[in-house]
């Protein structure tokens, strides 16, 4: 347990300690607030839906917990490159607490970065129309961290550098993002990107986080839950057995 | 003696490429070890496969008594390690590596504040326990993991490579400390070192290696006279022969060297 807390512990100082870097990250996201939230606003309001910024800022904090988390999850990779990865692996400690440790710091700092995202979202017009459920939307955002980190960390176990990064970037995190409904409401969409839609699973992520913050959620915020929980226990599963099949 | 490492027709192949070729060899409890041998030779493999981060191709290992393929947690929890290349997290204290070490193998709290302490005083890095590893210089570094490597008090210490960038004077007090541990707590020590006096002066036994095969065995003293030699260096290139081999870097490399343009991380 105290394995799992300490390996847990050293993410979240590690996060805290870059200040660059929580800055850095917080420049995308303001940026797609207001760039889409303002750019979109009155087209989106005089097709009948309602308030854009109101519809976006889930979806934004959203997608910083997705990059914040594949990325906390690849850092395993720099770890396996810089060396920090072998002190872990000589150690006497399961390979699953090892991986939980980290996912779960991982997942920690993405959920951290959500919330900065979503009082940010404040600034530009978001209003929280009750408070009551903001316990839940932070579950909702925990699990989402969660999800991801778990898949970062499996993708990472099977890559020995940097070198598909980029691919990873482009052809899953970024297809994971924009179709995932965080921009543009997802009915009446061409069936193919309907049905991509409804693989991709932060698509239930953000429907269940724009549930819980006032808005519609479309298949329901229970069922989002559901959906959300199942993927991550079975990501963590994966997860935890690529990161011990890992060889130095 | 008994004993501690028993390693038997030990073999492991990268894609067809043999880096380490059906080697057999023992070390006995308490003995100072030395596994030398040119770049390339199969040195870091074979500690690899002795310390469970690699699966050997075939071939059969005891570590304090218990298969690293089969019984791994019984054998990390035996031994201590300062790898060839760097393992410390530079973006945590010295003191924060050390807690970490001490929390992954579960050293009772009340006495993981003293142990740390007298360790880094050891290395002669207690003023410096609150900076940031990056800040240290690769001697400093080299000596955190020297100290974290012992922590937990382990019965084998495995050091790949573990003086360089080490000046003398430091090389010396560590040998001076790690040769006390030895004769007071029996702790065998299993060095590979490209300094050939080192060996001779500290090594009871030696194992040589070269392009994965042993080709010699014995005392610094037994290996001068089998070759005829003045000195261990002199023995050893007798061994394995003036060829100047390839250490293949570069990957780690142009890694940091790309980290350093994506900048982000700090
Ligand atoms: N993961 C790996 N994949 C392929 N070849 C490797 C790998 N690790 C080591 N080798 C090769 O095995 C040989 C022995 O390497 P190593 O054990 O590091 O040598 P030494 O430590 O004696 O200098 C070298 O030729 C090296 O290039
Ligand atoms: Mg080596």
């Amino acid at each position: 347990m105290e394995q799992i807390y300490i390996l847990w512990k050293r993410q979240v100082v590690k996060y805290f300690r870059s200040r660059s870097r929580i800055i850095g990250s917080l420049g995308q996201p303001l940026l797609y607030l207001i760039a889409f939230g303002y750019g979109f606003g009155g087209v989106f309001a005089r097709a009948g839906q309602g308030n854009y910024i109101q519809f976006l800022a889930p979806g934004i904090v959203a997608m910083s917990i997705l990059f914040t988390a594949i990325f906390a999850g690849i850092e395993i990779i720099w770890d396996r490159q810089f060396g920090f990865l072998k002190e872990t692996m000589v150690a006497p400690v399961s390979r699953f607490s090892i991986m939980l440790g980290r996912t779960l710091g991982g997942a920690t700092v993405a959920t951290f970065q959500g919330i900065v995202v979503l009082i940010l979202s404040t600034f530009v017009g978001f209003r929280f129309t009750t408070y009551y459920h903001i316990p839940l939307a932070l579950l909702f955002m925990f699990i989402i961290a969660l999800l991801f980190t778990a898949l970062g960390t499996a993708i990472a176990s099977m890559l020995e550098d940097m070198q598909g990064f980029q691919l990873i970037m482009n052809f899953l995190v970024m297809p994971i993002f924009f179709l995932s409904g965080s921009l543009y409401p997802i009915q009446g969409l061409p069936k193919a990107m309907e049905i991509a839609t409804k693989i991709d699973p932060m698509t239930y992520g953000i429907d269940g986080l724009r549930g819980v913050l006032g808005g519609a959620a479309q298949f329901g915020t229970g069922f989002d839950l559901l959906v959300l929980s199942v993927i991550t226990f079975v990501f963590l599963l994966i997860g935890s057995y690529l990161f011990s099949k890992i060889q130095i | 003696m008994a004993k501690i490492i028993k390693v038997k027709s030990l073999t492991k192949k990268f894609n067809g490429f043999t880096a380490v070729n059906d080697i057999s060899f023992g070390v006995e409890k308490g003995e100072i070890f030395a596994f030398l041998g040119p770049n390339g030779a199969g040195k870091s493999t074979t500690i690899k496969m002795l310390t469970t981060l690699l699966a050997p191709t075939s071939g059969k290992i005891l570590v304090n008594g218990a298969d690293p393929s089969q019984d791994q947690d019984a054998v990390r929890r035996g031994f201590g390690i300062v790898f060839q290349d760097p393992s410390l997290d530079d973006d945590l204290t010295a003191m924060e590596n050390m807690e970490l070490h001490a929390v992954l193998y579960s050293i009772p709290v009340n006495t993981r504040k003293k142990r740390i302490e007298d360790l880094l005083k050891f290395v002669d890095l207690s003023d410096r326990s609150k900076s940031l590893v990056k800040t240290f210089s690769g001697g400093m570094k080299r000596r955190l993991e020297i100290a974290r490597g012992l922590l937990h008090h382990p019965k084998i210490l495995f050091l790949d490579e573990p003086t360089i960038g080490l000046d003398p004077q430091t090389r010396n007090h560590m040998w001076t400390y790690l040769k006390d541990i030895n004769k007071k707590e029996g702790m065998t020590v299993f060095f590979t070192t490209h300094y050939m006096d080192e060996a001779e002066k500290n090594a009871d036994r030696i194992v040589i290696i070269d392009h994965g095969n042993i080709v010699a065995e014995g005392t610094p003293n037994a290996l001068k006279k089998k070759t005829k030699s003045a000195s261990l260096e002199e023995a050893f290139l007798h061994l394995t022969g003036h060829e100047i081999r390839n250490e293949e870097a570069g990957a780690l490399d142009a890694l940091r060297q790309r980290r350093h343009v994506w900048g982000g991380r700090h």
